[in-house]
């Protein structure tokens, strides 16, 4: 809502040295949000002046061009009382028409500065202007032609423009539908300045012809939709004439085009009163208007030429031709008021909220009349502001207003609230005695009544938000001032602290980061494209995915089911803006649709109950926490040291062993084959029989399709499956201090046994002397026959209670040796 | 070595001579001082102190004297031999000096080499900016409550007192779900984690409730259609607004230091009533609009920066959740932490928290 500062305060008489600053910080202080101010004037240095044309002289020039040389009449302000030259480039004025010059000196919007200069062979002494080199908005791109009254020559043209007048912007919230009006804001600066003494004066209290039987005839069929409908007539109005300047200028101010004075006169009463208004051309009414309900499949065009079909909910305006118009939204093409209309029919009529949004919402329309309706207006206002839409057509257009009052129905009733007198007080934590409370609710409309301790309550007829008694709570609230509230911490009682997920997920991080893993937060979208790059099959389960029904981009449709598209992206990036390699981590959920039907939708009046509350939840797809790690490019950097070394499989099966051994988690590893990873170089990994995810080498075309290094490696696994199995406490671990016995063997087995198998054969076979196991070497060469490798280990002895002799560590590295040689037909090299 | 020679004169065993021994002895200990490093010096030790040296076989032929003999011969020796041995330590711990001080400087290296042999990894500032606010709160006895980004329509509007008809469903651009009328969204909120708290547990309820929240918004630097919230509920006996002043401000304390405050602006949100904004004393600034002579460039020169929403929890969305709204009251909050890491950091453009590059990640550590 954008309102000019002088429409405001023709309502209310604010104290004289009040600044448009001061003004919107105090209606700030009371529920209106400030958006802007603008003040055109800042954009504009003068000398500004009002100039009259004495001489307008064309000049064809060489370049096909015609200009005007001409001599203004600027009064005093040049200095000298003589006529000023000025070449001027427009044609749609003449000798004798006001305009306005900027003399030079005068800086216009952009850093323009005017400066007496030679041009097409005089000396153009300022500028003749037009209203966009002016920096304000309005229609082609002649030059302003001031209205013969506007002025006298030399007169400062800043206020003959308006340009002294501030605009306020407000953005005005869903429950202060009122200050979507000069009406509403007025008040709300009267409520701003009470202290000062000001006050309001209410535009929409008018005096206004009773209701009579000689009216149009309307007919409600619909009285909750439209409870309320009031028509009048003017007949002989001039569809010609002219738009006064002062309604133009406001309209324009508030963002709104003038168009025609009929148009632009009920849009001025809609921004004055806040009563969106229609205006039928009644020549082209027949019969009586009706209200009613649109049933399946009717249709309308309406103002803006659209083709719409209805919808039973619809409310729509009729007359014996059928739909006129789509009630308190739009009005219909049929009888819409055109450029030989002289008779207009005025309606002003009070409209259901919820159906006007609905309406709104369903055809897609955002019009103004459309926001006020579905916000909700004052009822009572109907018949003041069709009586100022005549006295405004009847006075700018030349009609003259019928003697027919057509009023049909009655406005919507209020209901009271009643509310404990010190609920204010309790709620707001300010200390307000009921007096106080009593009073402030006066001062915003409300009548109340006190018995003791109860207020029972009447909101005004325009505020249709005030509904309950917190509603009550804060109207008292922003009388007083917000900025009385006090400050007091509440004491809850002694807090659990983390949860066990909350403090594993932050050691997850820290043990990532440790490792050298860059977290990320990518956007959770996917499309086919990226689960292309990535090989899954048409029957991945990873491509049955949440749909979205308005997504970011066609490309992405769905809620992703993994979290590798977004970190392969974002690893391409950074190498693409020249790192040598990253290796970056995002843990994040990712959804697979329930397919248990759509979420029901509850009433609010009670809690659901348990079974009701399981319906809802078993509908919301499923969302396991993922972790994704993508490792690209160069894993240790080459330096002094020696080479470097980029990251492979083992880089990412690795990060999975780490974060395992950081929350005591045992691991099985196996191959596995998964898009989109390396069929040879992927693990499948679990725990305790329960899948985990996979981690390895990329496939090839995965890395060249997404643009990554080569060998680039990935992790994903479910998160939620590692933390319920993460240890909870750890168990003081039980080391000896004997002495260490170390034997290391070198075993002979064929190619495809795998490591973990012979490192189990050894375990079993070593007994519990056995302290640990590691593999230092793998050899494949000369020395092994073809198909086979040779696995060497250390094997580390001690036992808890005594050096171990020779004889004891010899025995159990035979044992393990022999376990392996059964179990997995190795032979000792 | 010669048998027992019983017969023999003592004075006569050639290598016992004391001029002899005074002559090994001093063979020993001019190779001693000649020896150059500790390499020579084990030649001598060998040469002059070994099993072969004269002193060594001289030593041995004591055995040979008659008794009456051996003590002076004896003490003659080993008179000598110590004199050689303490040379030779003294020796030793001379060149062992020099070698190790030698050795010391040899081994001097350049210690402005690099020594960054694996690029450094760190945590999301989001993350642990997440993490400092739930920290906050748990340090004051809240909890830190959490839902899913994928939530039921009826629980991220209805629950809240918006209902289908609610105007402000359509201030928020909701991403929906396919098809639209399955219920189900993308979290506008954190808000629907509110009402999980609320229906499933009793009050008294402290909790806030960090996370992503979607809307349809364009991307640029100060929107992202996606991005993160922080909310707050607490729900008690007596509860006001006074509360919510008091845990705001002590949460603005604790984020952005001491002196930094909140104010509190009417406002409009349907689940709470009265709502409010509420703005933080500039930290930059600290309220003063300027900095050195120009408006300060965080808060516009306002002294004030919009940090969220607020307000008392609207008795209609306790009823919705099952709680006895004339026992209780309860104040909310919500604020972005995406907008709240821009200023406490001075970033310029949101993207950078989502476009992943690793510079301005590791920039943050992995705590924040």
């Amino acid at each position: 809502m954008k309102a000019p500062v002088s429409w405001i305060k023709e309502y209310v008489d604010l104290p004289a040295d009040v600044t448009t600053e001061a003004l919107a910080a105090r209606l700030t202080a009371l529920g209106l949000k400030l958006e802007a101010i603008e003040s055109p004037r800042d954009a504009i240095t003068g000398p500004l002046v009002v100039g009259r044309v004495l001489t307008c002289d064309p000049e064809p020039q060489k370049n096909g061009k015609t200009i005007n040389w001409c001599t203004v009449d600027v009064g005093d302000t040049n200095g000298s009382g003589e006529p000023q030259g000025i070449v001027c480039g427009a044609h749609n004025f003449g000798v004798g028409d006001l305009v306005v010059v900027v003399l030079p000196g005068g800086v216009l919007p952009g850093n323009f500065a005017i400066s007496a200069r030679k041009t097409y062979g005089h000396v153009s002494s300022g500028m003749i202007c037009s209203a966009a080199e002016l920096g304000l908005s309005g229609d082609g791109d002649g030059i302003i032609v001031l209205p013969a009254d506007a002025g006298e020559p030399g007169d400062d043209a800043f206020a003959v423009l308006g340009l002294d007048d501030d605009v306020i912007e407000f953005e005005i919230n869903p429950d202060r539908a009122y200050a979507l009006s000069l009406r509403g804001l007025a008040r709300e600066a009267a409520l701003a300045y009470a202290a000062e003494g000001a006050s309001f004066t209410d535009p929409a209290e008018r005096a206004v012809p009773a209701a009579n039987g000689d009216g149009h005839p309307v007919v409600l069929d619909d009285t909750e939709g439209c409870p309320l409908f009031v028509a009048r007539l003017v007949s002989g109005f001039d569809p010609t004439a002219a738009t006064p300047d002062f309604i133009a200028r406001r309209l324009t101010q508030a963002g709104m085009r003038p168009i025609s004075l009929a148009v632009d006169v009920t849009n001025y009463v809609m921004l004055e009163i806040g009563r969106p208004i229609h205006g039928y051309d009644a020549d082209k009414l027949t019969g009586a208007i009706h209200v009613r309900r649109a049933t399946e499949g009717e249709r309308l065009t309406t103002l803006d030429g659209t083709d719409r079909t209805l919808a039973p909910g619809d409310l729509v305006v009729t007359d014996d031709s059928g739909i006129i118009g789509l009630g308190g939204v739009m009005g219909g093409e049929p009888t819409e008021i055109s450029a030989t209309t002289t008779r207009v029919l005025v309606e002003s009529a009070h409209w259901d909220a919820t159906s006007m949004f609905r309406t709104g919402k369903r055809h897609k329309i955002a019009s103004e009349a459309g926001k006020r309706n579905e916000r909700g207006v004052d009822p009572l206002v109907c018949e003041a502001a069709a009586d100022r839409v005549v006295e405004l057509l009847t006075t700018y257009g030349g009609g003259v207003a019928e003697p027919g009052v057509t009023v049909v129905g009655t406005a919507p009733g209020v209901s009271t609230i009643e509310a404990a007198a010190d609920l204010p007080a309790r709620i707001s934590g300010m200390a307000i005695t009921p007096e106080t409370t009593v009073a402030a609710l006066e001062s915003v409309g409300c009548l109340v009544e006190r018995d003791a301790d109860v207020l029972t309550v009447t909101p005004p007829t325009w505020r249709p938000d005030v509904t309950d008694p917190y509603d009550l709570v804060e109207e008292v609230a922003r009388i007083v001032g917000y900025d009385h509230v006090p400050s007091v911490l509440p004491t809850p009682g002694a807090g659990r602290g983390l949860t066990r997920g909350q403090r594993l997920r932050r050691r997850i991080g820290r043990t990532l980061a440790g490792a050298g893993c860059v977290e990320v937060i990518s956007f959770p979208f996917v499309g086919d494209a990226a689960l292309d790059q990535l090989g899954l099959p048409a029957d991945d389960v990873r491509r049955h995915t949440v749909r979205l029904a308005n997504p970011l981009s066609s490309e992405e449709p769905s809620y992703t089911t993994t979290l590798l598209p977004g970190l392969l992206r974002t690893a391409a990036r950074n190498l693409g803006r020249g790192a040598p390699g990253v290796a970056l981590f995002e843990t994040g959920t990712v959804a697979f649709p329930a397919d248990h039907g759509p979420a029901p939708i509850y009433g609010v009046d009670r809690r659901p109950d348990a079974d009701e509350l399981a319906r809802l939840l078993d509908a919301i797809p499923v969302q396991p926490l993922h972790l994704g790690v993508v490792l690209t490019g160069e894993r240790e950097r080459g330096g002094w040291w020696g080479a470097g070394r980029e990251a492979g499989w083992s880089d990412a099966i690795g990060v999975v062993r780490r974060l395992a051994a950081e929350l005591g988690v045992d691991l099985d590893v196996r191959a596995a084959s998964l898009a989109p990873w390396h069929p040879g170089r992927c693990a499948e990994i679990s725990v305790a029989g329960t899948l985990l995810g996979h981690a390895g080498e990329l496939h090839p075309k995965v890395c060249q399709a997404v643009g990554v290094a080569p060998r680039t490696a990935a992790v994903e696994i479910d998160l939620d499956v590692l933390l319920a199995h993460a240890r909870d406490v750890v168990p003081g671990p039980d080391f000896s201090t004997f002495p260490q016995a170390k034997e290391d063997v070198a075993l002979v087995v064929d190619a495809a046994v795998t490591v973990a198998d012979v490192e189990q054969a050894l375990r079993v076979g070593a007994g519990e002397l056995l302290e640990s196991i590691r593999l230092f070497d793998v050899y494949t060469g000369e020395q092994v026959e073809d198909g086979r490798k040779s696995l060497a280990f250390a094997l580390r002895f001690r036992a808890s209670d005594r050096t171990l002799t020779e004889e004891e560590t010899g025995a159990a590295r035979d044992a393990a040796v022999a376990s392996a040689a059964e179990r997995c037909g190795a032979v000792q090299r | 070595m010669s048998g027992p020679n019983t017969d023999y004169d003592p004075v006569e065993v050639t290598p016992l001579k004391s001029e002899e021994v005074e002559s090994a002895r001093d063979a020993a200990l001019s190779a001693i001082a000649a020896a150059a490093d500790l390499d020579d010096l084990k030649q001598v030790r060998i040469d002059h102190t070994g099993d072969r040296s004269p002193l060594a076989l001289a030593n041995r032929e004591i055995g040979a004297l008659p008794p009456q003999a051996r003590k002076e011969a004896g003490q003659r020796i080993g008179k000598a031999r110590g004199a050689v041995n303490q040379a030779l330590a003294a020796r030793i711990a001379v060149l062992e000096a020099e070698h190790e001080e030698r050795m010391l400087v040899e081994e001097t290296v350049d210690v402005t080499l690099p020594t960054d042999r694996v690029a450094p990894g760190a945590r999301h500032p989001v993350t642990t900016g997440s993490e400092l606010i739930a920290d906050i709160f748990v340090a004051m006895g809240w909890e830190v409550a959490e839902g899913p980004v994928i939530e039921a329509e009826w629980l991220n509007f209805d629950a809240l007192n918006l209902g289908p008809d609610h105007p402000a469903r359509t201030m928020q651009d909701t991403f929906w779900t396919d098809p639209q009328d399955n219920g189900i969204v993308l979290r506008t909120h954190t808000s629907p984690v509110q009402a999980r708290t609320m229906l499933t547990r009793t009050p008294p309820i402290y909790v806030v409730c960090p996370g992503r929240v979607f809307r349809t918004d364009e991307y640029d630097a100060t929107h992202s259609p996606v991005f993160h919230q922080v909310e707050g509920l607490a729900i008690d006996e007596g509860i006001s607004m006074a509360h919510l002043k008091g845990t705001l401000d002590h949460f603005a304390t604790s984020m952005f230091g001491e002196g930094i405050t909140t104010r509190f602006r009417p406002s409009y949100f349907p689940f709470t009533e009265p709502s409010a904004e509420v703005d933080l004393v500039c930290f930059v600034c600290r309220g003063a609009q300027e900095v050195e002579g120009v408006p300060c460039r965080t808060c516009k020169g306002e002294g004030w920066i919009e940090w969220g929403g607020c307000g008392v929890v609207n008795p209609r969305v306790l009823q919705a959740c099952g709680v006895d709204s004339e026992r209780y009251s309860g104040f909310a909050f919500g604020m972005g932490i995406d907008r709240t890491l821009m200023f406490r950091h001075g970033l310029e453009d949101l993207r950078d928290l989502f476009e992943g590059d690793v510079r301005f990640t590791t920039a943050f550590g992995s705590e924040l």
